[in-house]
């Protein structure tokens, strides 16, 4: 089922499609749009990257597509069934982590047992089953993080909606996240969406990067790199490369510059 | 090697070798010449340092009790040294006759009974009301603009000056008394619980609401349990304004009540049983502390990782 998200009646989305945003504007100030008309489309299953330069409007987008802010213009098409992992974990600190795993989920057929039993199964797939009672003030970063992917997988979302999900990760922290997260993504074939500013890791898990630039879509394009991916390889470079340029970024030019500069 | 380590500034002690002898604290560190004498300091480990003073090893219950028990003996030291007559202060020992006696008569027991009878039903009342005003205007704008500038203009009132109003209204039995101790309760707790509300982090409420949670299951699940430490805030400061009320009610129309009995013993100069009635006050403010801590640290186990130890 697909959702329109002014509050209209739900619309069968284009045939093949999770999502399906066309012309969508969004401003905070009149007269200087953040999105101007921008259209975007994701077929289920796929994993697309969005980057941007900060501010360039990439968590506003999420938002919007997440139902958290209906101000917008143009239309958005996306699955009810959509969960969200934002940068912080945003755990309720005073429900315990099973709690919060199955927050405003309603029991299914296999009633409030059943619930439990896929929430518990749903952190087990992060790694996390024997924290299931555990306070989320005892987490670290990292496995808070993880809990906050369990409460989204356990919804078995048609389109997961990741907000720099570990940008706030030590580095060694997010390299194993991301294994984990393309491990789950293979198991339940959702469609991601995931706002990030790290080229390198857009290309390590995407499908698909796309580059938001004065609030339209200025690139997009298919990472088409077999898994597991090397960051060492020079396709991998290569691209990384081309979306760095498109984010204005030109790293020979700047390594040059940093030279002079301290010469 | 010194057992204190000094980290003084560049003082006079620190620049030349033959100096440390006058300074027994300082210790230069080997090649400290070549920092130009500066001194250097020992980071003693946690657990070192901990073991110098027994006290922190001591139960919290014996640590908060030690303050207060210090404070009385120093309050039996004033008065056995003649510092004040008895007629102006009551000795310890002179407060512990008093209630022994009041005791026997039985008069201690019902006035205390009665007082915490009026305490409880005001409080009930008050901090019910707070909390329904609080909810009220911390969920819904509407309500907001309509009852906070009215709760807000009836808070500046002193609650004290509509003694004579409410004897007018309500006589002087029970009513008016309950009455003025709600009154003085619904502020504290209302303005607390409202601005918790209002602190509730909104990252919450939005993750909340993606994750299918009802308004309903937001207000119960999210907001009020977030807002649960600001109306314990509350509720602290709610306790200790009722027993003010109470005293104050009781002293003005009142034939039974701790309050009273203060004004009885001022009426027959019994300077003893009046700071009898002010210990138990005293007493009942801790013990009404006692109470809040506990709540608190049943309500918020979730926070016992944040608190410091």
């Amino acid at each position: 089922m697909t959702t329109m998200m002014n509050n209209l009646p739900a619309v069968q989305a284009p045939a093949g499609l999770a999502v399906h945003a066309t012309g969508v504007t969004r401003s905070f100030q009149p007269g200087r749009g953040v999105l101007r008309g921008l259209d975007l489309s994701i077929v289920p299953g796929e994993f697309v990257a969005l980057l941007g330069r900060s501010g360039a409007g990439k968590s506003t987008l999420l938002r919007i597509f997440a139902g958290l802010d209906p101000e917008y213009g143009g239309d958005v098409l996306v699955p009810e069934r959509r969960a969200v992992v934002f940068q912080e974990p945003r755990l309720i600190p005073w429900q315990k982590v099973l709690a919060n795993v199955m927050l405003g989920l309603r029991p299914g057929t296999d009633g409030r047992a059943g619930l439990r039993q896929r929430s518990v199964e749903a952190l087990g797939e992060v790694g996390l089953a024997d924290h299931a009672r555990a306070w989320p003030a005892t987490l670290s970063g990292g496995e808070a993080q993880r809990v906050a992917l369990a409460r989204a997988l356990v919804r078995e979302p048609h389109l997961m909606l990741l907000d720099e999900p570990f940008g706030a990760l030590d580095a060694l922290t997010r390299t194993k996240m991301h294994t984990l997260l393309q491990a789950l993504c293979a198991l339940h074939q959702p469609a991601v969406l995931l706002v990030t500013h790290d080229v390198q890791e857009a290309v390590m898990l995407a499908d698909r990067a796309v580059v938001l630039t004065e609030g339209t879509i200025s690139l997009d394009v298919p990472v088409g790199l077999p898994r597991p991916r090397d960051p060492g390889q020079p396709p991998f470079q290569r691209l990384r490369t081309r979306l760095l340029a498109e984010l204005g970024v030109n790293e020979h030019a700047s390594v040059q510059a940093a030279a002079t500069a301290a010469t | 090697m010194p057992d204190h380590v000094s980290a003084s500034g560049p003082g006079p002690g620190a620049t030349a070798v033959a100096d440390i002898s006058r300074a027994p604290g300082a210790v230069l560190a080997p090649g400290a010449a070549a920092f130009g004498g500066a001194e250097f300091t020992l980071i003693r480990p946690a657990r070192a340092r901990r073991r110098q003073f027994t006290i922190t090893r001591a139960p919290r219950l014996v640590r908060r009790a030690i303050g207060p028990l210090a404070a009385i003996g120093l309050w039996q030291l004033v008065c056995s040294q003649g510092l004040f007559t008895s007629f102006e202060v009551a000795s310890p020992v002179a407060v512990l006759d008093a209630a022994r006696q009041l005791a026997d008569q039985g008069v201690l027991q019902s006035n205390l009974l009665i007082s915490l009878q009026r305490v409880t039903e005001g409080l009930l009342l008050g901090v019910g009301t707070g909390v329904v005003l609080a909810v009220l205007c911390g969920l819904f704008w509407v309500s907001e603009d309509l009852l906070d500038p009215v709760i807000q203009a009836f808070r500046a009132v002193p609650i004290l000056g509509l003694v004579p109003l409410v004897i007018i209204w309500f006589g002087v039995g029970e009513t008016p008394k309950v009455f003025l101790i709600a009154l003085g309760c619904v502020f504290p707790i209302y303005l607390n619980t409202y601005a918790a509300i209002r602190n509730v982090d909104n990252k919450l409420v939005e993750a909340g609401r993606t994750f299918g949670l009802s308004r309903l299951g937001l207000v119960f699940k999210v907001i009020l349990p977030g807002a649960l430490p600001g109306f314990l805030v509350g509720l602290r400061f709610a306790l200790v304004g009722s027993w003010i009320i109470d005293v104050v009610a009781e002293e003005i129309n009142a034939q039974s009540g701790l309050g009273y009995l203060i004004n009885q013993a001022q009426s027959t100069n019994r300077i003893d049983i009046m700071f009898c009635c002010l210990s138990i006050y005293a007493i009942l403010g801790l013990a009404a502390d006692a109470i809040v801590r506990l709540l608190e640290r049943r309500l918020l186990v979730w926070r016992a990782a944040f608190s410091g130890g």
